[in-house]
């Protein structure tokens, strides 16, 4: 056997750059670092291991083409655990400590608010994954966010839900509302007040629910009882199954029943849910309709679902992930038009230039919201059973706003069978 | 009939089926907290853990998730005395079992939920018998056997567990434990022994209430989180050492939380239950069914 001395190493070194391009050569040396916490472990975990697989995705068709300005791409990121708490130390020690290039947001406003201060300190430029109306307060001009809503949550969200509910034959003259206890709930919950206001509806239940709420049995009862032509609900999983779950068993119909129910998008819940998705109309970032075959989204879907399985994430691919390859588009795209790291550079130009990404092309507003919000409302049509394959495909889960984007025509009412 | 009585009767009705649940969560802790003493914090944790090994057994087998919770309580029972065996071992024996044993059980939660997070990842897990889809109509009450089948089961294991606590010399030795662990020794019982086997119960019997919550509610690796308040309140509202109080206590808890939630919203809810500890506490402070010192 040979020993392997340092003369040794040279050689085979050489031996083996000669089948190594010399842009891979250049690479190796000095990666772009983009450090990041995300929720791995927690509550929020579901989403943040799925996103985390939309950044290696990403990193690697990056660095298959030859990284960013020539260096390939590298991922820093620790697990928050799903605790905000963690987040400031976590971003001092990406920034000071780690001395990465780039930093971009954890997934959810709960856990990208505490990033801002030690952010905004830093002078860093940052793209967030799924925040809603963050930086309202901190109005920090190197801030960009990956999320539909826009700037304007409460004049906005809920005009969508609303607009549907209008297309009645009979239009609606009552709406209840039941929000959790939690920021962007209680946001979505005030834009259908104030919209549904605006319009003439009456309020007949309004009420929020901690997430701490087992049994909804009771609440879904006094909801049915005031029997409202509209019912809107903004909750989290695993609420929105119990909501279901008590709509089903009380066998609730309404004209129009969903609204802004985190968890119908994800596919353990349409699996479990099946047909009791019915009809639901309700809020959503994307879906496989031939409106939105954005170009790449079905190219990432394919490695995404590919490779979901072994990595225990959501199967199907159809709600954050695809924004957070966008995400880490619009940190590619700019850094390829900068040609170098310079954190005010790369903000002027992620506010002067529009994006072209996975889930269309995008422009930023002042406040580093997307210029034009993009809140779907989707119905679920058709659904007889929880399997999944359907919803690879365009028809299950049916565009209703907005217009330019819109893939098939209302149902009504909830409740009725398939 | 009226509708606000039918309101209110639901909301009664409902309130005693998720005091079921209440009542099988807690029922190992009032053996492990209420009679041993011991604040197994990682209690609810365990009890997630034991529906996601009925999701897994269950999905694998096609097996009903309250058949599997029944017949993986053995498997339980062993991991508790494990547990035990450590906390026995490391802090108890040392008499620093108060605030590093809770140290301890803190930790072991942790190392649940993120274990749950590797072993199976962070998506909702379910596995839905067929009668969870069945509701069953008493007029203008509703019983849903989603929540029914759990409650049923969980009131008839904490009946039998009642009933071998007072007939069996073990049973008996689990009571005397948690007075006076040392009058135990004056009749060559070992008392270590005993609370390994009570603390193994405890664990068991979290187990079969991860089978109960699989059929109400998909399961998370966190979502025993939502628990700990709620077990913990009931257990001491019940009378620490007193099953009979804990069934009464869940059972209350669940119909006070569910008439609230009715009448004044889900909000509030939690509120007023937890005033109802306050104001148990404030007139019994032995809790409902427990001895006054």
């Amino acid at each position: 056997m040979t020993d392997i001395t340092r003369r040794n190493l040279g050689r085979l070194a050489l031996a083996s750059g000669a089948f190594v391009s010399p842009a891979a050569l250049g690479q190796g040396a000095n990666p772009i670092r983009i450090g990041y916490a995300m929720s791995l472990s927690g509550g929020l975990a579901a989403n943040g291991r799925s996103s985390l697989l939309a950044h290696k995705i990403w990193q690697e068709d990056v660095n298959a083409r030859g990284g960013i300005l020539g260096r390939p791409v590298e991922l820093v990121f620790y697990d928050d655990q799903t605790n905000p708490g963690t987040v400031p130390a976590l971003y001092t020690k990406l920034i000071d400590v780690d001395r990465v290039d780039i930093v971009v947001s954890p997934y959810a406003t709960v856990m990208i608010a505490p990033s801002m201060p030690v952010i905004m300190q830093r002078r860093m430029t940052y793209v967030s994954l799924f925040g809603a109306g963050v930086n309202e307060a901190f109005k920090y001009d190197r801030y960009f966010s990956m999320n539909v809503a826009g700037d304007d949550i409460k004049g906005t969200y809920g005009r969508g839900f609303l607009d549907v509910a209008f297309t009645l034959p009979t239009p609606p003259r009552t709406v209840s509302i039941l929000a959790v206890d939690n920021e962007f709930a209680q946001k979505a919950a005030e834009s259908v007040r104030h919209l549904g206001r605006q319009r003439g509806l009456r309020i007949v239940y309004d009420r929020s629910y901690p997430p701490t709420t087992v049994d909804f049995a009771p609440t879904i009862r006094a909801i049915a009882a005031t029997r409202p032509d509209v019912v809107f609900f903004a909750s989290y999983p695993p609420d929105s199954n119990g909501l279901l779950r008590a709509i089903s068993e009380q066998r609730m119909t309404a004209p129009i029943l969903g609204g802004g129910m985190i968890g119908p998008q994800i596919a353990a819940v349409q699996q479990q849910m099946g047909p009791i998705l019915n009809n639901l109309v309700n809020w959503d970032v994307y879906s496989p309709e031939p409106t939105m075959r954005f170009p790449g989204v079905e190219a990432f879907q394919e490695k995404y679902r590919a490779r979901a399985h072994a990595e225990q994430v959501d199967p199907l691919g159809n709600y954050l992930q695809p924004f957070a390859y966008a995400q880490m588009q619009v940190v590619e795209q700019a850094l390829a038009r900068v040609g170098r790291i310079d954190q005010a550079a790369l903000a002027a130009d992620m506010r002067a230039n529009e994006f072209k990404t996975v889930v269309g092309d995008i422009r930023f507003s002042a406040l580093g919201e997307w210029a034009e919000e993009r809140n779907l409302f989707v119905q679920f049509q058709g659904i007889r059973d929880g399997d999944l394959e359907k919803y690879k495909r365009p028809g299950a889960k049916v565009i209703l706003h907005p217009a330019n984007l819109k893939s098939g025509t209302l149902r009504t009412p909830y409740g009725a069978p398939a | 009939m009226d509708p606000q009585l039918s309101l209110l009767l639901n909301g009664i009705v409902s309130g005693l089926l998720l005091g079921g649940l209440y009542a099988a969560a807690a029922a190992g802790l009032a053996v492990s907290f209420g009679m041993l003493d011991i604040v197994n914090i990682a209690h609810p944790a365990l009890m997630v853990m034991g529906a996601f090994t009925v999701v897994v057994i269950g999905t694998a087998l096609g097996l009903d998730p309250l058949l599997v919770a029944l017949l993986q309580a053995p498997l339980f029972y062993v991991i508790g005395i494990g547990i035990y065996g450590i906390y026995h071992h490391f802090f108890e024996r040392r008499g620093e079992e108060a605030l590093q044993g809770l140290a301890f059980f803190f930790g072991v939660m942790f190392i649940v939920e993120v274990g749950l997070v590797m072993a199976f990842g962070p998506e909702q897990r379910f596995l839905d018998p067929d009668y969870a889809f069945i509701t069953w109509r008493l007029g203008e009450i509703d019983l849903p056997l989603r929540m029914l089948v759990p409650a049923v089961l969980a009131l008839t294991v904490v009946g039998l567990l009642i009933l071998w606590l007072r007939r069996s010399f073990t049973g008996l030795a689990i009571a005397a434990v948690a007075q006076d662990a040392e009058a135990l020794r004056l009749m060559a019982v070992d008392p270590v022994r005993i609370k390994r086997l009570a603390f193994g119960i405890s664990i068991a019997l979290a187990a079969m209430a991860g089978g109960a919550l699989v059929v109400v509610q998909p399961v998370e690796p966190a979502s025993g989180q939502i628990f700990i308040g709620r077990v913990f309140a009931i257990v001491i509202m019940g009378g620490m050492a007193s099953l009979p109080g804990m069934v009464t206590a869940a059972l209350l808890f669940g119909v006070v939380e569910n008439v609230t939630a009715t009448f004044y919203g889900p909000s509030w809810s939690p509120a007023v239950a937890f005033g109802w500890l306050l104001l148990v506490l404030a007139f019994r402070p032995q809790g409902l069914f427990g001895r006054a010192a």
